[in-house]
Formats: C-alpha cells, sequence, structure tokens
C-alpha cells in the first residue's frame, strides 16, 4: 500500500515530447560551424578521425563523433555542440555535417520508402534490444526509456522479449565477432518488414574501439541499417527520437506526425 | 621473483588482485601479478622464457586466479599446467589455433574470430539438462551467456560464458597518447566511466610524478560519488523489477535519472565522461554552487525516503534474505571487491585504504561491518554506500567554495615507466597496469575491473537458490559485461 501513494506523491514526471518541444541539452556530438574553412591540422583534433576536408570547408562525420570535445575546446569558433534530439539520420551519408543540399532529395525519397515499410507499426511499435559489444552504457540509456520521465509506453513503444514479436531491431556495439551469429540470427527470427537502428557512435561506425581485432567497423558490416544514431552513448530524447523516426512518425520539423 | 615469493607475500596479507599477460610465446610471455597491501599496490614479475607456454597454475594455491589464468590462456596461448579447469573464456579458440592478440607483443594479427567449437559443454547426469540464457536475453542487457545446468528447480551449477562481446582493448590502447588513451578507458566499462578514468589518469600521473591540483581533485571526487550512486540506484531498479514491484521500479528509474540529469547539468555528458583528464580536469562545473546544492539535497531527501519504504517491504525482502549466499571465509579467500566483497566481510575500499584525489581531505561516518554475503547484504551495503556518498559531496560542495581555485591541471610531461593506478568504482577496485614507452605512448595498458574479479565466483553464489532466485543473484552482483571482457 504504501507504494501507492509514493507513486502518487510527485505527479506527472513526464516528458512532453514530441508532442511539445523538450531536450536534455547534452555536450555528445560535435558540429562544425555551417561555412567554416579548412585550416591543416583541424583534422589531427579528432581521436577518430571524424573530421575533414571537403572543397575547401570543414566537414565532420557524426558517425564517428564520441563527444571527446577535443575540437570544440580547440576551436570554439569552428565547431560547436550539436543541439537538439534529432540527429539521427535514415542514410550513413547523411551524418557528415553540414548536411549537403544534394543528400536532401535522397533522404526525402529513403523516408518516403521507410514510411511505406513501417506503416501498419506506426502506432505499436516492439523492439528487440541486442549488444553487439556496447560498453554498456547503451543499454542504460535504451532502458532509461522506460522510466517515468520518458514513459514510451505512452507512446505505444514497448520492448520485447522474443524476436519473433518485434518489429524493430536495436543494435548497441561496434559488432563483437562473437555476437555476428546471434545478431544474424536474431534478425531471422523477426517478421518482416524489419526496421534496423544502430544504437550509438560504436554501432555506426566503431568509435573508438574499432579498429580491432574483435570486432567489425560498426553493424553497417553485419546487417542493412535503416536508422544510424551517433552518440557515445546517444541520450535517450536522441534515442526516442531515433526511434520516431524509424516508424515514420517524425515529420522533417522533428514534430510528431 | 618466484611464485615462493607471492604466496610467501600473501600469507603476510597482501591480497591476489590481478594477473597480466604481456608479451608473445616467441619473445617469452611476462606475467605480472599485482598485489593488494592494505595501503599500497605491488607488482611482482614472472617471466616465461623464449618459446615456452606453459607453467605450472598459480590456482591451486591462489583460487582467485582461476579466471585470470583461463583469460591470459586466451589472449596469449599460455597454458597453466594443473589448473582446474583451462575452458576459455574471454576469446575462445582451440590449442593450437595462432596468432593469437597477445597484447604487448611486437605484432597483433587484425582478424581474430571467436571459435565455439573450443567450449565444452559439462552436462551429465540423468534428468539434467542445461538452460541457455543468452547472449541474446530477455531485456535489454548486456550480451553474455548463462549456462544454466539444472535438474530442475535448483541450480547445481552455473557456467559464465561473456565472450561474446569482447572488443579487443588492450591492444587498442597500445600506442596511443594517455590523453587518447583516457577516452578509451571510459569506454572499457561504460557505466563506470569516471572510474575507470581516475585509475587510468593515476597511473599516469604516478609516472609523471604529477601533482593534481585541489579543485580538480574535488570536482574528480564530486563526479565519483554520484557515478556510485547512479550505479547503486541501478541495482536497486533491477532488484525491484526482479521482485515486480513497479512503483519501486519507477521511483528509483526516477531518481537514477535525476541523477544523471545532474551529472549532465554539470559536465554535458550524463557519464561524466570528458571530466577527468591526465592532470586534472577539463572545465569548471557548468552548475553553479549553490544549484548543485539545493539538487543534491532533493535527491538525497527523495531517495533516502523510498529506499527507507523498500527495506520495509516485506514481500521484496523476502526474496533478498539468504539468497545467493557467498561466506566470509570464502569472500576474503578470494578478495571479492565492492559491495560484493564488503557485504561478506572484506572491507577494503580503495578510497579509504589507499586514498587518492580529495578523499584524504573528507570524513566518513562508522562504518557497519556486515559478513552476512547474500543478497541482502549487498543491498544494505549499497544503501550505506549511497548516504555516505551524500555525506561526501555535502563535504565536497562545502571545501569547493573555500577554494575558488581557477587550475584546474597541472601538465603532465610525456612519460615513461610502468605504473598502476586505482580508484573505486561503484563495482570496486578498478585497476590499471600502465607501460609507457620512451616515445611517451602507451605499450601496455591492461585494465582489471571489479566486474572481472566478481562474476569469477558468480557460480558460487547458488548454494541452495533456485531458477526464480537467479535475476535476484544477478542483480545484486551489480555487474558489467564490458568491464569482464573488454
Amino acid at each position: 500500500m504504501p507504494w501507492i501513494f509514493r507513486g502518487l506523491r510527485n505527479g506527472v514526471l513526464t516528458t512532453g515530447y514530441p508532442r511539445r518541444p523538450d531536450t536534455d541539452d547534452v555536450r555528445s556530438i560535435a558540429r562544425p560551424a555551417e561555412r567554416a574553412t579548412w585550416e591543416p591540422g583541424l583534422d589531427e583534433l579528432c581521436p577518430t578521425g571524424a573530421i575533414r576536408e571537403e572543397h575547401g570547408r570543414v566537414r565532420l562525420d557524426q558517425g564517428r563523433c564520441i563527444g571527446c570535445g577535443a575540437c570544440v575546446t580547440a576551436r570554439p569558433g569552428t565547431f560547436s555542440w550539436q543541439e537538439g534530439n534529432d540527429v539521427a539520420q535514415l542514410s550513413r551519408a547523411a551524418l557528415v555535417v553540414p548536411e549537403l543540399a544534394e543528400t536532401d532529395a535522397d533522404l526525402r525519397q529513403l523516408r518516403r520508402a521507410l514510411s511505406r515499410r513501417t506503416k501498419a507499426l506506426r502506432r505499436s511499435v516492439h523492439i528487440r534490444h541486442v549488444d553487439a559489444g556496447s560498453d554498456g552504457a547503451e543499454e542504460w540509456e535504451i532502458l532509461a526509456l522506460t522510466n517515468p520521465v520518458y514513459d514510451v509506453h505512452r507512446l505505444g513503444i514497448f520492448f520485447t522479449a522474443s524476436p519473433r514479436h518485434a518489429d524493430l531491431l536495436l543494435v548497441t556495439g561496434a559488432g563483437s565477432h562473437g555476437m555476428a551469429a546471434p545478431l544474424a540470427r536474431t534478425l531471422e527470427a523477426m517478421p518482416r518488414p524489419v526496421v534496423v537502428i544502430a544504437a550509438g557512435t560504436d554501432a555506426v561506425s566503431g568509435g573508438l574501439v574499432s579498429p580491432s581485432y574483435a570486432t567489425a567497423d560498426g553493424i553497417g558490416d553485419l546487417l542493412p541499417v535503416d536508422v544510424w544514431v551517433p552518440g557515445s552513448p546517444p541520450s535517450p530524447f536522441r534515442l526516442l527520437s531515433a526511434i520516431l523516426l524509424a516508424t515514420g512518425r517524425l515529420t522533417a520539423a522533428g514534430r510528431e506526425r | 621473483m618466484s611464485r615462493e615469493e607471492i604466496l610467501g607475500r600473501m600469507a603476510a596479507g597482501a591480497r591476489f588482485a590481478a594477473l597480466a599477460g604481456d608479451g608473445d610465446v616467441t619473445e617469452g610471455v611476462r606475467m605480472h601479478v599485482v598485489l593488494a597491501r592494505p595501503d599500497g599496490i605491488d607488482v611482482v614479475d614472472l617471466q616465461l622464457p623464449p618459446g615456452v607456454d606453459r607453467y605450472p597454475a598459480l590456482t591451486p594455491r591462489i583460487p582467485a586466479a582461476f579466471w585470470y589464468e583461463r583469460k591470459l590462456h586466451d589472449l596469449f596461448g599460455v597454458v597453466a599446467q594443473g589448473h582446474p579447469r583451462l575452458d576459455p573464456l574471454v576469446l575462445p579458440h582451440p590449442d593450437g589455433n595462432e596468432p593469437l592478440p597477445s597484447p604487448g607483443a611486437a605484432f597483433h594479427p587484425t582478424h581474430v574470430e571467436p571459435d565455439e567449437r573450443a567450449l565444452r559443454s559439462h552436462v551429465m547426469g540423468t534428468g539434467l539438462f542445461s538452460l541457455p540464457h543468452g547472449p541474446v536475453r530477455s531485456g535489454v542487457f548486456e550480451a553474455v551467456e548463462y549456462v544454466v545446468e539444472t535438474p530442475g528447480e535448483d541450480i547445481p551449477h552455473v557456467n559464465v560464458r561473456p565472450h561474446f562481446k569482447h572488443r579487443g582493448l588492450e591492444v587498442r590502447f597500445e600506442g596511443m597518447t594517455p590523453g587518447r588513451g583516457v577516452l578509451l578507458a571510459e569506454r572499457v566499462e561504460g557505466i563506470a566511466s569516471v572510474a575507470h578514468a581516475l585509475a587510468f589518469c593515476h597511473a599516469v600521473e604516478e609516472l609523471a610524478g604529477a601533482q593534481v591540483p585541489l579543485a580538480a581533485q574535488l570536482l574528480r571526487s564530486l563526479h565519483a560519488e554520484l557515478e556510485r550512486i547512479a550505479n547503486h540506484l541501478d541495482v536497486a531498479m533491477k532488484l525491484a523489477e526482479a521482485a515486480g514491484l513497479a512503483v519501486a521500479l519507477a521511483r528509483f528509474g526516477w531518481h537514477k535519472e535525476r541523477v544523471l540529469r545532474l551529472v549532465s547539468a554539470l559536465c554535458g555528458n550524463r557519464f561524466g565522461r570528458g571530466v577527468v583528464v591526465p592532470g586534472g580536469v577539463r572545465a569548471l562545473p557548468l552548475l553553479g554552487r549553490d544549484e548543485l546544492k539545493a539538487r543534491v539535497d532533493t535527491l538525497r531527501r527523495d531517495i533516502s525516503g523510498d529506499a527507507a519504504a523498500l527495506m520495509q517491504t516485506a514481500s521484496f525482502l523476502d526474496r533478498l534474505r539468504g539468497t545467493g549466499p557467498l561466506d566470509e571465509d570464502f569472500t576474503l579467500q578470494h578478495g571479492l571487491l565492492g559491495p560484493v566483497g564488503r557485504a561478506g566481510g572484506h572491507e577494503d575500499d580503495a578510497r579509504w585504504h589507499r586514498p587518492y584525489d580529495a578523499y584524504p581531505k573528507l570524513s566518513r561516518r562508522p562504518v557497519t561491518h556486515r559478513s552476512d554475503g547474500d543478497a541482502m547484504a549487498r543491498l544494505r551495503v549499497r544503501w550505506d554506500e549511497v548516504t555516505e556518498s551524500f555525506d561526501l559531496l555535502a563535504q565536497i560542495v562545502e571545501l569547493f567554495g573555500d577554494h575558488p581555485d581557477e587550475v584546474l591541471s597541472t601538465r603532465v610531461e610525456p612519460v615513461t615507466g610502468r605504473a598502476v593506478g586505482w580508484a573505486e568504482a561503484p563495482q570496486g577496485e578498478v585497476l590499471y597496469l600502465l607501460e609507457a614507452g620512451t616515445d611517451g605512448r602507451l605499450r601496455r595498458c591492461a585494465p582489471r575491473s571489479a566486474s572481472f574479479h566478481n562474476l569469477a565466483v558468480f557460480s558460487s553464489a547458488f548454494r541452495g537458490d533456485i531458477l526464480t532466485d537467479f535475476p535476484f543473484v544477478e542483480a545484486s552482483f551489480g555487474l558489467s559485461i564490458a568491464g569482464v571482457v573488454m
């Protein structure tokens, strides 16, 4: 009995996101200024080689960014922290920022295609999570989605034990060789259509873990990925945004459809 | 140095803390045995001659070496003769399968696949069967397989197979500068990022003879204690979930979320990553002292209220009492670490016995000695520690106000030589055995998490327990598989 009253004590703790904007301002992914010009040595700031030059401009691969802040600290004019929840992308190439105009058309097409595939599961999504070599922090952030602050059950999002009940495969870790077969078996056991999310910088590119004799360079080497979420680890808001994107529930403006 | 001397030192009170290999069989594997004294840590070397791939096992005399010798066999291919069960642990491979990772050697293979044919099945007898839990488990868990061998209800034996998520991190450290290495250390065991970064940096600072400024010491301990509270809340969540206490699960989940948000409000990262750098800390907190104090006080009040209610919920306590017992002799013999060790009478705590950073300037209240060694004792120890962490946070906030000194790090010159660094993670003592070459880059870095040391005795904790006790025993250990296999 006392637990019932404890549960009522603090009222509603749940975020209004995605209906209303909300975020927790984590500083976990960097971003170059829109028209930053290249200077020699900028690439050496990054421990994972995320920074590169393209046509005299600075480009940063957020899929490799581990959020160490070395670039933001050293060159605050050139680099800043990525804001907002919507960092997930439908293609690996689109994680390289600033975004290019030509990828926009491709992305719109990808979004339409994914939306057609996931039409049936919009309001009820069951997620199977598989750890393919994470550092353990990603699991904490995924589990946080079920706490009262995010409470994804209100959005019809559930975690399921059996891959046979799952619509969405959420994979963390760089893709350790030991998990390659269990991961493939899990995907095989899932009914179609399946949407695969690479959750975290390690899952996207291997992050700081790769190159390693024991892992792939991200799970893209192991299975077809639909949604890429950077972050080491990605925050619960960013994971939630990615799940909504994967199920066609997010408009381009980041609001719920 | 010989094995007899190691045994002599242990007879004199030293605790076997770790065993790490270095090099490869061709050049002769160097074995570093780490022994902890109550007030310090020593490394003893055993050198195998070039080409020799076997040595008399330590495990028959030192039970705590059981998993370490298995890991050594996996990574270096050296055979501990007389070892009771030299099964694969972190990287299964049949004997004679070369090349192996061999951290510390001049050459490393670029790709090593685990070969599960090397794993043995142990099921024998009428009516006995194996229940594999994992590596894809029912829920959001890290990848690990527990093979429960059972006649139906009892759990006579559990085989732990953590190799699925081996990431090869020990080799990955090689050639990194200390500044880069600390970033990888934060990812060895992601839920104890601060403690791993601290242990790593303590080793670097020992080599450099660097003195960390007071403000940085305080900020380091601030983050370490917040990390401890978050981890202990996570254990409380998992225990409440196992008992089906939905409201308690939600309450502790909310508290844990608020702790992570507080950490992120202080430094921008929910796990305190990027805070600790060799020589000090990266930046001042983003949060003012008054707001920090207010948020810590609110958390303390809310958490202690819910913790007290949990410890009066009879249906919950019934599931913990006598569950997963490890007696005091066993605990001391294995030198079990962290809350698992302290619940069984092994009071060692690196923060107070081998103090670092701000701890020498902080005070603690008398500790309640516990030796029941069951899941209940482990949870009680964790609540004691949460209370203590809040005491420490209050002291840190006070002291930080008195020393608004802006120097946050000292320069760490390029370092060379070998050192051990340590820190007390929420799971227990973390050790980093670190060697830097003359170019100042890491030549060998061997992290040892408490998760590895404690998980080795996991299968011994099921005396009299049945299958439905499994989640309670697992949660009460509070470990991370990432830190076990690396």
